[in-house]
């Protein structure tokens, strides 16, 4: 049976959770988790068998053994394997719900090792914060008990002496508390108090764990504002009340809670609601067929599945494959992906400059160089953005421009507008409606066009690295002879 | 009834509407539909290089889009830049301020970023005239730490605060471009869609958003999650969008359906995700939890695939390299891991 302390026992100290309630202690699930396998394994019938087991000329009460606790996660959790029965079994013990008798170090052993379960009390659900305070307290009572078992492990006595440095003013105080503290041990049985220490190390090994061990209790500093226990009250392991000034933690920022909402909050929440409902939802099947297409598409593509050639470079050290990439001959499978999407085509630069070559033998590449300049007006310093944004202009929208592209009136009235106070984005409008006119008109031209196929059928004779650039290199040099004045500008020099 | 009890009524309909909205298209699930997709097979990862380095706890890197330089930000006030493959460090930048939470590396590969509890986003220079690296931006507006940065360009950048905001910042001038305001808890991180014209974000409220860079307006809102939303990320076709929570699971949300598609999670996981990253196919999702692990989960029939079990402590970032080639986890272990 759980022996019972002074102080009143606790079961989970969770609160029920909403999801507005800000001060949920961030662990909460995993604690809920912990506690439901920590009850159902001590459960008299279902769980491990907790006994007392003698050794040499004392008893040890209440304990089990590692291989017990593992057995039992392996047959009452889903887990594959006994390696992941120990990550779990580890990582409960890390949280300090059950612990070694006899080691400092919180971690689970498949094996003969004793442990034993901790009380509720001292349950991480607490939200214990324990100041040093009450650990100064707890190390100065152990010195003060003459037992082996109780004597300070090196790493103990050096934080003592620590701490008798730091609350030098206080100790008097200290010690009191530390005599009071072994007053009350005193009057329990025997093997409760044995119990009951091996509890109150084991909670101190989690709060103030041995040097080189994983500190659970630390918080990714920003959850800290909710690491504060949900009654913001300080409490003590020992009961302690300390006057004085409560020092914020330097993390502790002032509260952003959302604000009760106002009429005009709740105005606003309704004019968004509005445009959600108004929206088309495409039907799940649909959308899990595009994702299910667009993975396998790819897949082919993606090196965790599908072991790239010749090697990944990572895997064999040889960066024959990244020297390839870098090549302007692609290999079929590049020129295969340039089918996938026209991004995809932009995207790599020997895929958007063989498309730039179909279109100039169109006589229509100005849309692709809009485009392109466009693109290029977005990282440009900021005191040239106003020329380029007119050189833009005069090139492919003022009248009689040279390289005059087809935009709708809509589409020209708002460029217009925008081109009242010039910037980096005032294209944007323009810039996707050629964008469409491209995706659907010229690209899917260009998938059809003989240079786009024979490159990817790899249609030469012979088929070797030099066939390939050869033939590239005469395509380029037919295209050059039937080009007239239309070169790529310094504009299409995106940067 | 009152003003606000009608507000709230009409409210409260809005959203039912919604819901029965959501539920109309529901023909199917991605389960259902990915049956007959073949299984991916387990997928075993081995650590190819470590980086060590940082003197304390790695809290946030990311890859540069080369696939072979990242940057680390660790608590020990340094960001480092990687060269990964030979494990060299290219640039050790010290901060002014230690407690720093995220850092970003700019598609041009130019710039870096970093901020956390000192509220800013500080711009580095990498490629300065005389090679030093010197801060080139200081961005302070927000009114709580900074959780996450990611820069659109050279010249625009967006963050993340506990102010529970999200900022559009021109670099140049160092202002504030728009302020994305919506969400009701901290944000915790974001995304930048590969249309750059949507970005994502997660945060302690439960939910994620859908933003319009340009128009600065939260265009959908999802919800599902039990508690922080720490992790959040693109699908790589911009169609939909993955998150990971402190509830231990991760969602699939797709944006044209407007609501979730899938569950990732499993009965014997219990500690909350921190990080998370697609493949480049998105046929995979690696997510790093609060248990020390990276949990590969296969996209589609949501059953975990793989471990990568290599930490000492909790894994508290994680990314794909832009080719796919490989992923770099950090920890609060102070290490780095490329792994494939």
């Amino acid at each position: 049976m759980m022996p019972v302390l002074s102080i009143p026992t606790l079961r989970s100290g969770l609160p029920d959770c909403r999801s507005s309630d800000l001060n949920v202690p961030v662990h909460r699930q995993l604690w809920l988790f912990i506690e439901d396998i920590v009850t159902r394994i001590q459960d008299e019938t279902e769980g491990v068998p907790i006994r007392t087991v003698k050794s040499f000329m004392t008893k040890i009460p209440s304990v089990v053994t590692g291989a017990d606790i593992v057995q039992w996660l392996m047959k009452n959790l889903t887990v594959e394997d006994s390696a992941e029965a120990m990550h779990i079994g580890s990582l409960i013990a890390a949280q300090g719900y059950f612990f070694p008798i006899s080691d400092h170090v919180l971690c689970l052993r498949d094996d003969g090792t004793l442990y034993r379960f901790q009380a509720p009390y001292f349950w991480p659900s607490n939200c214990w914060e324990p100041e040093n305070t009450d650990y100064a307290i707890y190390l100065c009572k152990r010195t003060m008990q003459n037992k082996t078992r109780l004597e300070l492990a090196d790493y103990e006595a050096e934080n003592l002496a620590r701490l008798q440095r730091a609350f030098a003013r206080k100790w008097e105080f200290i010690y009191m508390q530390a005599e009071a503290q072994v007053k009350i041990d005193r009057k329990k049985d025997k093997i409760e108090r044995k119990i009951l220490d091996s509890q109150e190390r084991a909670f101190w090994d989690v709060h103030r764990p041995v040097p080189g061990c994983v500190n659970t209790t630390e918080m990714d500093i920003r959850k800290c504002r909710r690491m504060k226990n949900p009654h913001r009250v300080k409490k003590s392991v020992y009961g302690v009340v300390e006057e004085g000034t409560q020092s914020q933690s330097p993390i502790h920022t002032s509260l952003h809670h959302c604000r009760k909402g106002t009429k005009e909050d709740v105005e606003k929440e309704i004019l968004f609601l509005n445009t959600q409902l108004d929206r088309h939802c495409l039907k799940m099947s649909k959308v899990a067929e595009s994702l299910i297409t667009y993975a396998e598409q790819y897949m082919e593509y993606d090196p965790f599945v599908t072991t790239p050639e010749p090697s990944n470079p990572w895997t064999s050290d040889d960066p024959t494959l990244w020297d390839l990439e870098m090549s302007k001959e692609p290999s079929q499978q590049r020129v295969k992906k340039w089918g996938f999407s026209l991004e995809e085509a932009l995207k790599d630069p020997v895929g958007q400059e063989l498309f730039l070559k179909f279109l100039e033998s169109e006589f229509s590449s100005e849309n692709l160089r809009f485009w392109l300049a466009v693109q290029g007006l977005k990282s440009v310093p900021q005191q040239d953005v106003a020329q380029r944004v007119q050189d833009i202009w005069a090139e492919f929208l003022a009248e009689g421009a040279p390289s005059s592209i087809n935009l709708d009136s809509h589409s020209y009235e708002i460029t217009s507008q925008n081109l009242k106070d010039p910037g980096r984005y005032s294209y944007e409008d323009a810039q996707d409606h050629i964008y469409k006119l491209m995706k659907s008109d010229s690209y899917p031209r260009f998938l059809r066009s003989s240079v786009y196929q024979d490159l990817l059928m790899a249609r030469k004779k012979p088929e070797t690295e030099q066939g390939r650039r050869t033939s590239l290199e005469k395509f380029t040099r037919s295209m050059g002879k039937s080009l007239t004045g239309k070169r790529l500008t310094g504009l299409m020099q995106s940067s | 009834m009152g003003e606000m009890e009608q507000l709230r009524k009409e409210a409260e309909s809005l959203k039912d509407q919604i819901t029965a909205a959501r539920k109309a298209v529901q023909d199917s699930t991605l389960q259902e539909a990915a049956a007959g997709i073949t299984v991916v097979g387990r997928i075993q990862m081995k650590t190819r290089k470590t980086l060590r380095g940082h003197l304390a706890k790695i809290y946030a890197m990311h890859w540069s889009t080369d696939s072979k330089l990242c940057v680390s930000a660790s608590q020990d006030g340094k960001l480092i830049v990687w060269d990964s493959v030979t494990t060299n460090k290219v640039n050790a930048i010290p901060l002014k301020s230690s407690w720093v939470m995220t850092c970003a590396y700019a598609p041009s590969g130019n710039l870096v970023a970093c901020g956390g509890l000192d509220n800013m986003c500080s711009i580095y220079n990498l490629k300065g005239k005389d090679g030093n690296v010197k801060v080139m931006r200081e961005l302070a507006a927000h009114t709580g730490y900074l959780s996450c940065c990611r820069f659109i360009s050279d010249t625009e950048i967006i963050t993340s605060s506990g102010d529970c905001t999200c900022i559009l910042w021109d670099i140049e001038t160092g202002t504030q471009k728009t302020v994305f305001a919506g969400h009701q808890g901290d944000c915790m991180s974001l995304a930048v869609a590969p249309d750059f014209k949507f970005f994502i974000s997660g945060a302690c409220d439960f939910t994620a958003k859908l933003w319009d860079i340009r128009e600065g307006t939260c265009r959908q809102t999802f919800g599902g999650h039990e508690s922080d939303v720490n992790a959040i990320g693109f699908f790589p076709n911009g169609n939909a969008v993955i998150t990971g929570s402190d509830d231990a699971t991760c969602k699939l949300f797709d944006l044209r359906a407007d609501q979730e598609l899938i569950t990732y999670q499993d009965s014997s996981i219990m500690c909350g995700v921190t990080s998370l990253a697609p493949s480049l196919s998105g046929r995979l999702i690696l997510a790093g939890y609060d248990d020390f692990n990276v949990n590969i989960w296969d996209m589609l029939k949501a059953e975990r695939v793989g471990v990568l079990a290599g930490h000492d402590n909790r894994v508290s970032c994680i990314g794909v390299s832009a080719d796919g080639m490989a992923c770099c986890t950090g920890s609060w272990d102070s290490f780095l891991k490329i792994w494939n």
